[in-house]
């Protein structure tokens, strides 16, 4: 058997993907969607458990020693995918983007090894405490100190806190970034929710007031610990992305083709279909950039911060664009509360704001290919001079 | 995941190796004249290696033919493609499939491998681009001759070609696709006028033609009468087939133009161009792996969208790097002195020549989103076979062409 090459899809993956649309399908349709982004937690914890013990999507890149499944990036980028084009709510991004790859990259502990596979078996869940807006630098830790295994400082805008049982926290101590887990309802742990402009995955912000913490990692440690977890989220995000943007695309292909004006259908029109025919071009380009830092991410072929950046900065844009089609070419029946486009736009709004947006990889990504050009290191072409 | 289908036992590849090998050792490709060199490769079945014994070929699968393409440029040979490429790689496979016979075939398919006799695509008409199955050209039957008159336009290397692929309407009463006829015609009688088309660049890569009475035997047409359009289609599908080509590495291609531009002068940096870079860059990498992935997924018998959205994108990132770049130079994009007329050789060079200015690639690039299909065409083809999006309302399906306003 040959091992898979980049782009390959394997039986395995194909079954995950149905796997998982199948379950979408049954257990969070739109009515249980709608049910349960108006309870208190946003999620149902029985169905996280299920997404864990029963399908097992949230373990697939936690290797088998550490109570996963041994799979990869590439494989958690497709069951990301899927979950994200049925806005599947829970803590993923927090648990399963951000804990899990800190915990596997993290050095072995009794807390760390104890941990893992509760979040892979979805009977735990976890955030990861951080500025997760901007791409990770070296000030990620800098908003919390730690100082003897005890935690201060505060960090808004951090997605899943409230769900979560646990939190990860980057802080700043005397060696060095350190990488610390507190449980939920500790003293000095005060997590507030804030109002969500994306109502499929909340917000809330952290207060830590001298929190007694168990530190994972310090040093060089967390800091690989915590770049793995925010490319790892960075490549899943986009995953995401791609998810919902393929959804979408197919959901506004659908109602082109039914909905008539003028007596014929709307997808009919070249203003829709050449619009629709973008929005292919879109998902097709940010379905590529996202398996590629998976892959990247997984293998460490590429460069995977440039790889994650560059799909982060394509797949933002093409998710909250064809998210902006999708309300347009509905026309006024995208507008309304009772459709499900705003949940969508909604999502693709939040999803480019997190982890840096499209202008922020692109900094990045031209900070590392544009700045790094020598003069003369790529020959320049032949230019006219009258 | 298993291991990518594959047809060509080693065997083949072998063979085909080895009498590759042979035809190279007797005839050096950096010294042996091309046409003895090419003539040699035809008559061991290697200029076509899929044809049958006896056209050019050995009746092995395609693929192989990369096998000898490779051994023949390693040695220093140039390609049939790049000499003679409109009758290499469009007339060949509509010659094997509809010439009337076995010897006419022959008769047409060396002279075209040893590009002694180069072929020119007579299709496109003032009156008809993207609709190509309106044209106009009529071919009147008289004894055992059609008479051809019409215009044609965009014809690559008509100047130099021996012969030309035409479609001309032999029947303008019934709907546009059934009334055509295809042909060959030899492009060296009296009726045939070739006029150099200047294009905006300067240069005139493209030609018009004029036919005047030109006449064409009947045992010249390929086809059913009024089976035209089916030809065609065999033609046009082969357009790219004999391109293929690898996806370049990162940052190759036409984006290397502007990066090489932006190392060149960084007195000329700004914040705004600067992201206009990184954005063009950016795009051009989810394009260049998404070739890759199209390669791939062809590879394993999945074909997706994303051959389709190649030529869109591409098109549009070309014109885009190219403003770029236009942009960097500054005052220095407006200078410009030679406006001379050159025009594809018939040797090897058909596009700009190579020692083109970027200032005249900028302009060449305007006609990237208009051959080949453009990019209004593309998006109908992507919205209406990719995603099943319904056609526009047609006019002209079942009307006779007569009847069909044109303009």
């Amino acid at each position: 058997m040959a091992e898979p090459q980049e782009f390959d899809v394997t039986d395995e993956q194909q079954e995950l993907r149905a796997g998982l649309r199948r379950f979408a399908e049954r257990a969070h349709d739109e009515t249980v969607l709608r049910a349960l982004i108006d309870t208190g937690e946003g999620y149902d914890r029985a169905l996280w458990a299920r997404l864990g013990g029963e399908l097992g999507a949230l373990a697939l890149a936690v290797p088998e020693e550490l109570g996963g499944a041994g799979g990869t990036c590439v494989d958690q980028a497709v069951a990301a995918e899927e979950l994200g084009a049925a806005l599947v709510t829970g803590p993923l991004l927090g648990t399963v983007g951000l804990a899990v790859p800190a915990l596997v990259a993290a050095p072995a502990s009794a807390a760390r090894d104890a941990l893992l596979p509760e979040l892979a078996e979805g009977t735990r869940t976890a955030a990861l405490v951080a500025p997760l807006t901007v791409p990770y630098d070296a000030a990620t830790a800098a908003a919390v100190s730690a100082d003897d295994g005890r935690l201060t400082g505060t960090v808004d805008h951090v997605p899943d806190a409230a769900a979560a049982d646990v939190l990860l926290v980057a802080a700043a101590g005397p060696d060095g970034p350190v990488l610390a887990a507190v449980d939920q309802g500790t003293a000095g742990v005060t997590v507030t929710p804030r109002g969500s402009l994306d109502l499929t995955r909340r917000i809330a912000r952290v207060d830590l007031d001298g929190a007694p913490a168990t530190v994972l990692a310090t040093g060089d440690d967390a800091d690989r610990a915590l770049r793995h977890a925010f490319r790892t989220a960075g490549a899943l995000l986009a995953a995401e992305q791609t998810g919902i943007a393929q959804r979408l695309l197919d959901l506004t292909v659908g109602y082109a083709k039914e909905r008539l004006q003028f007596g014929r259908p709307i997808g009919s029109f070249q203003a829709v279909k050449h619009r629709c025919a973008d929005m292919l071009v879109g998902v097709e380009h940010a379905r590529t950039t996202a398996l590629h830092a998976a892959w990247s991410v997984a293998s460490g072929v590429d460069d995977p911060d440039l790889a994650v950046s560059i799909a982060q900065a394509t797949c933002s844009e093409v998710c909250y664009r064809v998210a902006a089609d999708t309300v347009q070419l509905h026309g006024g029946i995208g507008f309304t509360w009772e459709h499900p486009a705003h949940l969508y736009y909604k999502r693709a709004v939040a999803d480019a704001a997190l982890l840096g947006s499209a202008e922020a990889h692109r900094e990045r990504i031209a900070a590392a290919v544009l700045d790094a050009l020598d003069a003369g290191a790529v020959p320049a072409p032949k230019v006219a001079t009258g | 995941m298993s291991s990518p289908p594959t047809t060509d036992t080693d065997t083949d590849t072998e063979r085909v190796a080895d009498a590759t090998r042979a035809v190279v050792a007797a005839h050096d490709p950096r010294t042996a004249p091309r046409a003895e060199l090419f003539g040699a490769l035809y008559d061991a079945g290697l200029a076509w290696v899929h044809h049958p014994e006896g056209l050019g070929g050995l009746g092995l699968s395609r693929g192989l033919q990369a096998v000898v393409d490779g051994i023949v440029t390693d040695a220093g040979g140039p390609r049939m493609f790049a000499v003679n490429p409109i009758g290499y790689g469009m007339g060949a496979p509509t010659v094997v499939e509809y010439a009337p016979d076995r010897e006419q075939a022959a008769a047409w398919l060396r002279p075209m491998a040893t590009c002694e006799e180069i072929w020119c695509q007579l299709f496109s008409e003032p009156g008809a681009g993207s609709d190509v199955a309106g044209l106009a050209t009529s071919a009147v039957r008289d004894g055992d001759e059609w008479v051809l008159n019409g215009q044609k336009v965009w014809t690559t290397l008509a100047h130099v070609a021996r012969w030309g692929m035409v479609v001309a309407r032999t029947d303008p009463d019934r709907p546009k696709h059934r009334g055509l006829t295809y042909f060959v015609i030899d492009m060296e009688q009296p009726g045939v006028e070739v006029r150099p088309l200047r294009q905006m660049t300067g240069q005139a890569e493209f030609n018009e033609v004029y036919l005047h009475d030109a006449r064409v035997p009947d045992a010249h047409r390929l086809g059913e009468v009024g089976a035209g359009w089916r030809v065609a289609i065999t033609t046009l599908m082969n357009e790219r087939t004999a391109i293929g080509g690898v996806t370049g590495r990162r940052g190759s291609g036409v984006i290397a133009e502007a990066l090489g531009l932006w190392a060149e002068h960084p007195d000329r940096h700004t914040p705004v161009l600067r992201d206009r870079l990184a954005r063009l860059w950016t795009r051009a990498e989810a394009h260049r792996l998404t070739l890759a992935r199209a390669r791939r997924t062809a590879t394993a018998g999945q074909p997706g969208p994303e051959g389709s959205v190649s030529k869109l994108v591409g098109a549009e990132l070309n014109q885009e790097v190219y403003e770029f770049c236009m942009d960097l130079l500054g005052p220095d994009a407006l200078l410009y002195d030679d406006w001379t007329m050159h025009r594809a050789d018939g040797g090897g060079r058909v596009h700009a020549d190579p020692g083109s200015t970027l200032q005249q690639r900028f302009l060449r690039s305007r006609a990237n989103t208009i051959e080949g299909g453009t990019s209004e065409v593309m998006r109908n083809i992507l919205g209406e076979r990719v995603l099943g999006l319904p056609g526009e309302p047609r006019s002209d399906s079942d009307r006779p062409w007569k009847e069909v306003p044109r303009g």
